[in-house]
């Protein structure tokens, strides 16, 4: 007959906690960013096919990182669940907020029940208001903790490095073009070595406040994606002031604006080195 | 309703399930579904309004779809300005005859249950993916249908396919046909039939088209107490959508009411309408 060994709950939390970051770091980021006309969305992400930004509802979007099963069963059972307030009630009476708190509840229960895996993803629930002052983003973590967040919120991969990039950069009201090429360069600043990602590695939509149909959400094509990034460059070049600093591994690509301080690479708190297997999380 | 006690997510909000609306709603809140109620014994026609006539023609290049404002409760008039026409989702547009109340919730049924897909799919449907999906919704009236409370959609929508619109008629047992040119369901509709087949051509353009589509419609009401004529004091006009590559479009209420004026100023020459161009 075997003794339990005992573990405290604290212990036991974390690890859990530590089970799910580790499989949420492994991914590539994703970012909400709020612009002048609504809230942009910009994952790094190859697959054309499995997204990880999607529509809920008319003013609603889902972000998410980790497990492509995993938060697509919850964008599901989101979908299902803002329809079906919409159709019972009236449109204008599904909102973030609710479906942000069935997302905690389910998720925290998920995390804290010992019978079932934690989750291995975060999510974000986003919702434009009639103005940038009313719009929401809600952020979710694994063990359903929940925070309002203004201005712009990475997750998954290297989240704090991108995240620092895009503070040091971000400005209120910021165009659609500003936003995209703003995101887009704080992607491939999620390490010491900067990249230059191209519209195919990338998933792009948004939130449009100006859209005259009742579904606010768009998805950007590759196509107009490209249109954007190549006629928003120069700005953000000016902008990227005299970094004399440009670290040695940015040596072909200078159109890149260079972070003035290139993070160290042990900086990043949550990332592993990447293993190469399979199963990897969006 | 929409979660359990302790405010999780529902565990069949959870399971992998189809991607229809409908089916989601039969397993877990059945009684949202209109079919699925108990009504009482005997014919229930009178007691209800009704909406009337609706008609659609097609045009190169897309399709346009009417329907007057009346809705009846045996010979009393129940409501002078009742929309019988709507987008079902960006490139097809639905509209009914018969019960108004559950006409109604059928329309909103379908609108969501087409943009559920979609969303889940990150796909839409194909058009006769949407016109299949239309006739189980119909089906599941029947019980209701039997019972006097008909409800008998016209659907219409672009077909990237071949570039140009199509239209579907049903009968209340969910029987689906694709109809050739134009159509017309409710009350009015044979005389609205009629006139069609008189005024219609192939080459028409959207506006020449709206113009038949608005004479038919007169020529109904002309003929059918239950058919509303356009309302020339209160200025109510039929609601007028149109399904083009553009997607739907509802044409706005001035340019309605110049189409209307003008067809009404030429009946004052000849009250029977539009005459054929030609006997031979």
């Amino acid at each position: 007959m075997s003794v339990p060994f005992y573990v405290s709950p604290e212990q036991l939390m974390r690890d859990r906690a530590d089970f799910a970051r580790k499989g949420i770091a492994k991914g590539r980021s994703a970012i909400a960013l709020q612009y002048a006309d609504g809230i942009l969305f910009v994952a790094e992400n190859r697959s054309p096919a499995l997204h990880k930004v999607a529509e809920i509802y008319d003013r609603m979007a889902f972000a998410a990182v980790g497990r492509y099963n995993e938060f697509e069963n919850l964008r599901i059972a989101g979908v299902r669940l803002a329809d079906m307030r919409g159709y019972s009630y009236d449109r204008r009476d599904v909102t973030g907020r609710a479906l942000a708190n069935a997302y905690a509840q389910t998720l925290g229960a998920i995390f804290s029940s010992g019978g079932e895996k934690p989750l291995e993803v975060e999510i974000l629930v986003a919702e434009i208001g009639a103005g940038p002052a009313d719009d929401q983003i809600y952020r979710l973590t694994y063990d359903g903790s929940i925070a309002d967040v203004r201005g712009y919120a990475v997750m998954g991969g290297a989240a704090e490095t991108v995240a620092e990039y895009i503070g040091e950069h971000y400005s209120d009201g910021i165009s659609l073009a500003g936003a995209v090429r703003l995101a887009v360069d704080a992607l491939g600043h999620d390490s010491t070595e900067v990249r230059e990602l191209t519209p195919d590695q990338l998933e792009v939509a948004v939130l449009d406040r100006t859209r005259t149909q009742m579904r606010k959400f768009k998805r950007i094509s590759e196509e107009s994606l490209a249109g954007i990034l190549s006629e928003s460059s120069p700005a953000v070049d000016a902008k990227s002031e005299s970094g004399s600093g440009s670290d040695a591994s940015d040596s072909s690509e200078s159109s890149t604006g260079d972070t003035p301080v290139a993070p160290p690479a042990d900086d990043a708190p949550v990332a592993p080195p990447e293993d190469s297997d399979d199963d990897r999380p969006l | 309703m929409t979660s359990d006690a302790s405010g999780r997510l529902p565990e069949a909000f959870l399971t992998p399930g189809g991607s229809s609306f409908m089916d989601f709603l039969a397993g877990h809140a059945p009684d949202l579904l209109p079919g699925r109620r108990s009504l009482g014994q005997g014919d229930l026609s009178s007691e209800v309004p009704h909406g009337t006539t609706i008609v659609a023609a097609t045009f190169p290049g897309g399709v346009i779809m009417a329907g007057d404002r009346r809705a009846t409760m045996g010979n009393i008039i129940a409501q002078r300005d009742i929309e019988k026409v709507f987008p079902a989702d960006e490139y097809s547009a639905v509209a009914f005859a018969g019960s108004a109340g559950f006409g109604i919730e059928m329309v909103r049924l379908f609108q969501v249950e087409l943009e559920h897909y979609e969303k889940l799919e990150g796909a839409t449907l194909s058009l006769d993916g949407k016109a299949n999906r239309l006739s189980a919704l119909i089906r599941g009236n029947l019980p209701m249908a039997m019972q006097g409370l008909t409800v008998v959609p016209l659907f219409a929508g672009y077909d990237p396919d071949i570039k140009g619109g199509r239209i579907f008629s049903y009968d209340p047992t969910g029987g689906r046909y694709e109809e050739t040119h134009f159509y017309s369901v409710g009350s009015g509709s044979l005389f609205a039939r009629g006139a069609l087949k008189k005024l219609y051509r192939e080459d028409l353009s959207e506006t020449d088209c709206a113009t038949v589509a608005i004479q038919s419609l007169i020529d109904a009401a002309d003929d059918d107490s239950a058919t509303g004529g356009p309302d020339m004091l209160r200025r109510i006009f039929p609601v007028i959508g149109v399904v083009t590559v553009d997607g739907y479009r509802r044409l706005p209420e001035d340019e309605v009411a110049a189409l209307v004026d003008a067809a009404w100023a030429q009946r004052h020459e000849r009250p029977d309408g539009p005459a054929a161009a030609s006997l031979t």
